[in-house]
């Protein structure tokens, strides 16, 4: 019988990516309901001291494959191991980031050991349906069109029940370094065969690149900061609030700022302490990447913008005229309660 | 080279509207598009048949109206067009719809297929690997340019999140294109006369499929995955609101406030 909540704990050069840590908070609650064990799955190269930490944010046990030819992601390798693991162990649910890798890896999974996939949800639990009111099914929330519509999925009579969320979307636990859990070290049998394509080349990226994902407070700005050197007003801004600087499709499909700064659906999913929208008006695609911000201020001229419908604090007025006043006032009240 | 590109008409969706009454959907006068990053595919299909010579065809599975974007496909340069089209098809999740084009793919010979990365309308990016498995053969997703080409081999770069791949492999094999693979041409006029006059878009049906299809892997009980609900967003309660505070006024409010949410 099909049992437990996998979760792929995606690593990059040995580092644990936050997402991974974020589904294995998500799968805590979820096998609480399902009365199962949280698994957590590492594939790598000289990456197994790294099931500790999976371990200490949640994980009962750790499934590891460590081998030579995971240390960079290619897509049969990794999906080679993961049917091997899903074959032998038979979960209940598999949990994927969607990332780059997740979303070409999940695919391919689930059309391997044939089950079904549901991509970029935002929500996940436990429920039934009218259908099958004794069996326990993982309802699976996403959006489509753009985000103008959410679905529930359910996946009601193949196993693994597969999902990818996107980063950011799901809470990670603190690490509790008193928990223990298991180990297992997994044996897959590679052959030359499986490194069916051949990488010529990794580049990585900019050390500079910025990671909105990670900010506490995003300042964003949008087509009503005007132009591109506004950016500059906005990043003092971030400078006094230790935040960094992000933008909607608009400013991005402008020019103004790179594309890795883009919140949304087409850009990345935040949900800092603070999200100041700039100008933005809050096209729906910008709404579904920014709406779980703890808290939410827009400024906008436009007092009917939708931004408005979600801003926890929401002013009708000029960026121009509010932000550098307001980068002065926030530097001025820090030096005061510095000087306390 | 043999080139297949996969192709889905789909809504602009950055056209779609919601009725702030009913809370639906207004699809009523919402234009149909070939899906970006399929054209993205189908461009660059055609710039790797100008530069090492071939044929390149165009698939679609969807309702017999999809025809538009097949003869648009057609305008655009391409060699053949086929509509996988029957209601047998319909209500298919991503498995159900990567094995019925696989299905119509293993009637065809081909060296290199590509897809979008992902459709606008579902933006799951899962049939392109869903059908490379089915036909057994590699993937590379997430392709940003193809770097070079030769027969039996192309040279991909692979983007991620924080760097990127070049990647070698042998064909056959399946690319999912980003939109920046590159920038579609326009139709020409006599492209356009020539993909209504002179070129068909060949209708495979159920019947044409009945030696490479498994039927219960077709449709909606071919789908593992079935939708329990669907509902529109409940918008985040609105919260303070201000129309007529000046900049000060305006600056004051957000600094007591960031101070309260200890922001500050």
């Amino acid at each position: 019988m099909s049992k437990d909540v996998y979760v792929l704990a995606e690593q990059r050069d040995g580092e644990l990516q936050k997402v991974g840590l974020e589904l294995i908070g998500k799968a805590t609650e979820l096998a609480a309901d399902l009365g199962q064990q949280v698994v957590a799955i590492l594939l790598g190269s000289g990456i197994k001291d790294k099931a500790e930490i999976l371990i200490q944010h949640g994980a009962d046990k750790v499934v590891v494959v460590d081998d030579p030819m995971l240390a960079e992601y290619v897509t049969e390798p990794y999906a080679k191991a993961l049917n091997e693991i899903i074959k032998k162990n038979d979960p209940e649910i598999v949990l994927f980031g969607a990332t780059s890798i997740g979303r070409d890896l999940a695919p391919r999974v689930s059309a391997r050991v044939h089950t079904g996939l549901t991509a970029d949800c935002t929500k996940l639990d436990i429920g039934t349906i009218d259908a099958m009111p004794d069996t326990k099914l993982l309802l699976m929330t996403r959006p489509a069109f753009g985000g103008n519509i959410m679905a529930t999925i359910v996946c009601k009579d193949h196993r693994p029940q597969m999902a990818t969320v996107r980063p950011g979307v799901m809470k990670a636990l603190a690490k509790d370094e008193a928990r223990k859990g298991e180990v297992v070290d997994f044996k897959v049998d590679f052959t030359d065969a499986d490194m069916n394509v051949k990488i010529r080349e990794v580049v990585k990226g900019d050390s500079k690149t910025v990671d909105i994902t990670e900010a506490k407070v995003l300042i964003s700005g949008g087509r009503g900061i005007g132009s591109p050197d506004f950016f500059e007003k906005l990043q003092e801004l971030a400078d006094v609030l230790g935040g960094v600087v992000s933008a909607s499709r608009a400013a991005v499909d402008s020019g103004w700022i790179a594309k890795d700064r883009q919140v949304g659906q087409t850009g990345k999913t935040v949900r800092p302490d603070l999200y100041m929208a700039c100008g933005i008006s809050g096209a729906i695609q910008h709404v579904a990447g920014m709406e779980s911000a703890e808290y939410i201020v827009a400024i906008n001229t436009n007092d009917t913008a939708p931004i408005f419908d979600v801003a926890d604090l929401g002013i009708v007025g000029d960026v121009k005229a509010i932000v550098p006043k307001l980068t002065e006032a926030i530097a001025k009240r820090k030096a005061e309660k510095a000087a306390q | 080279m043999k080139i297949v590109v996969c192709a889905k008409q789909v809504p602009d969706t950055t056209e779609v509207k919601l009725d702030p009454k009913t809370n639906t959907l207004i699809r009523d006068g919402v234009p149909s598009i070939i899906n970006p990053d399929d054209k993205a595919g189908i461009e660059a299909a055609l710039q790797l048949k100008e530069k090492v010579g071939g044929t390149v065809t165009v698939v679609s599975m969807g309702p017999p109206q999809a025809d538009a974007a097949l003869r648009e496909a057609l305008a655009m340069g391409c060699d053949e067009a086929i509509l996988v089209t029957d209601r047998a098809f319909g209500g298919a999740d991503t498995w159900a719809t990567s094995s019925t084009i696989a299905a119509a793919l293993k009637k065809l010979d081909y060296d290199v297929i590509i897809t979008g990365r992902q459709a606008i309308d579902g933006d799951t990016a899962q049939v392109g690997p869903q059908i490379a498995e089915h036909l057994g053969i590699p993937q590379v997703s997430y392709a940003e340019e193809i770097v070079e080409a030769e027969e039996g081999k192309l040279v991909v770069k692979r983007q991620f999140e924080d760097r990127y791949h070049i990647i070698e492999v042998k064909t056959p094999c399946l690319i999912t294109a980003l939109a920046e693979l590159a920038t579609p041409r326009y139709m020409t006029v006599h492209g356009i006369f020539d993909a209504y006059r002179e070129k068909e878009v060949k209708v495979w049906t159920l019947e044409e499929l009945k030696d490479t299809v498994d039927m219960a892997n077709i449709g909606l009980k071919g789908s593992p995955t079935n939708v329990k609900q669907s509902f529109t967003k409940q918008a985040k309660g609105k919260g303070l609101y201000y129309k007529d505070l000046s900049p000060e006024d305006a600056v004051e409010t957000i600094v007591a406030k960031l101070e309260e949410r200890h922001i500050i």
